[in-house]
């Protein structure tokens, strides 16, 4: 191993075992396989123990071991460790009996778990002497890249089908970034960024940076089992876009039990999608290992991807660990969102309504079974897809600042004043 | 006008490093064929054992993908253009 590497030994495809050089680079040359990063797990072994891991800063880089930056990292070092938050009222509603709920809606800075790949991708794109940074993006990776670029100092591009939720869009202009809004869906903002991710020198995270950015999603699963007191949960609720998070956490959780950080546990990893954009669930649900593209129709925008790049590999996922995959429809997405506000106080966006909503399937078919410990990863805020809930939550009720006025009301609320 | 292809980055090795080549050929399928012979080893590259498409390739006509078409059937004619595209995660 070089030095220079960190723990990173090679880019190794995920397809045939080619090995490639660890530059800005991301499918395999022979057959277009997804290249991941190796590492070293014998000398990480000797430094990342649960102690030392426990006297470090609490942000995911405290697993810094097993995220693919030479050096130290130079972008987004408070991201991570949100919290994992007992959600005894939902598990009630739900009718499990150990339930949790991995909170990134209160990621930083952006307030999604696209934080995590980001600071991971910018602080390679640094080591690799990148300047511009880009994305192609459903919006909260946008919003990261954005962010991110802004405080690092680096130029950003990111590209957006034109039609996203407005809060989302504002969330990636007011950092000075270059917003380029595409007239098409996000498979076709991703072809088009596959088309000039090489042209121009950018590190596109998404892109020629991937194999490094797609690792810093399993910080969400490190934290999970350091949370959960070293334990690996029963069921972990995950809900898929490229399917790439899915697999991810995983990847995390076989990470930990290889180097000996949790013992050993039979785990299940679910996936959660829109019914109008389920080419990965509808694939599991059929018994198949590959999956056909769709067209999205969804209110779950940041899901909305119709030809999933991870989907083979979180069928296989599912597969091996026996878990199943759910879709839920619009109206199930909002019932989910209201249920998350209303039992836990967690405002979570689309995707979050998204996996409350399959738990709630997969519980209630007994594919959780109500004796098993369950987590959900909610992965954005809602307060950045409100247009998908305005009109769906009932209105304020108003009237003038009259004792009289507010008295009528509260009759029609069946409540009394104490002393009457 | 006769068809264009568009070549990404990882098969421009084999194209003498040229992005765009052009097939006078009716289908994907054929296509495929023809690059073949002009640029040998372009085949295997694309098509996996069992004679699909590789399952990260993603060949587009026109900006839409053969699998909402008719996959390697998919009829090209004079002036379309086809892209030979990695998968890509993101989100």
């Amino acid at each position: 191993m070089q030095a220079t590497n960190g723990f990173m030994k090679a880019l190794k495809c995920r397809e045939c075992g080619r090995e490639y050089p660890l530059t800005a680079t991301h499918v395999c040359e022979f057959d277009f396989g997804p290249l991941e990063v190796v590492y070293d797990y014998a000398t990480i072994k000797k430094s990342l123990t649960r102690e030392a891991i426990q006297r470090r800063e609490q942000t995911m880089w405290r697993y810094r071991e097993l995220l693919p930056v030479a050096k130290e990292p130079t972008v987004g070092f408070q991201v991570g460790y949100t919290p994992l938050v007992r959600a005894d009222r939902l598990a009630e509603r739900l009718g499990v009996r150990e339930l949790w709920i991995k909170n990134d809606t209160v990621n930083y800075p952006t307030l999604s778990f696209k934080d995590r790949v980001v600071s991971v991708a910018l602080s390679r794109a640094r080591e690799l002497g990148f300047t511009t940074v880009a994305c192609a993006s459903t919006g909260n990776l946008a919003n990261s890249v954005a962010a991110n670029a802004a405080a690092a100092g680096l130029r950003a591009y990111v590209f957006i089908p034109a039609d996203l939720e407005q809060g989302k869009i504002v969330n990636s202009l007011i950092y000075g970034a270059q917003v380029i809004g595409i007239k098409g869906h996000y498979d076709e903002v991703n072809r088009l960024c596959a088309e000039i991710a090489g042209k121009y020198g950018w590190a596109f995270v998404n892109v020629n940076m991937r194999p490094y950015y797609a690792e810093g999603s399993k910080s969400m699963g490190f934290e999970i089992a350091e949370q959960l007191g070293w334990k690996l949960p029963d069921h972990t609720v995950i809900p898929m876009a490229s399917g790439s998070l899915l697999t991810k956490i995983h990847k995390s959780y076989q990470e930990f039990i290889k180097l000996g950080l949790v013992s050993s546990a039979d785990y299940k990893v679910h996936g959660a999608q829109a019914t109008g954009c389920n080419p990965i669930s509808s694939a599991q649900k059929a018994g198949l290992d590959f999956f056909k593209p769709v067209k999205p129709n969804t209110i779950a925008k940041s899901l909305a991807i119709g030809t999933p790049a991870d989907g083979f590999y979180a069928l296989k996922v599912m597969r091996e660990t026996g878990g199943a995959a759910e879709d839920v429809t619009d109206a199930e997405i909002r019932d989910g969102i209201k249920l998350l506000a209303e039992t836990e106080g967690i405002f979570a966006e689309t995707a979050g309504g998204v996996t409350a909503a399959v738990a709630k399937k997969l519980i209630a078919s007994g594919k959780i079974p109500a004796k098993d410990s369950v987590v959900l990863c909610i992965t954005g805020n809602g307060l950045k897809t409100l247009d998908a809930v305005v009109g769906h939550t009932g209105v304020p009720r108003e009237i003038r600042p009259s004792l009289r006025e507010f008295e009528a009301l509260l009759t029609v609320d069946d409540i009394a004043p104490v002393n009457a | 006008m006769p068809v264009k292809v568009r070549i990404p980055t990882p098969l421009r090795k084999l194209t003498n490093n040229e992005e765009i080549v052009e097939i006078s050929s009716g289908t994907i399928g054929a296509g495929i064929i023809e690059l073949q012979s002009r640029f040998p080893g372009i085949k295997e590259r694309l098509i996996d054992e069992s004679g699909e498409v590789r399952r990260f390739v993603n060949v587009y006509v026109n900006e839409e993908d053969i699998r909402f078409l008719q996959n390697q059937d998919t009829p090209v004619k004079d002036g379309d253009e086809i892209s030979i595209i990695p998968a890509i995660a993101g989100g």
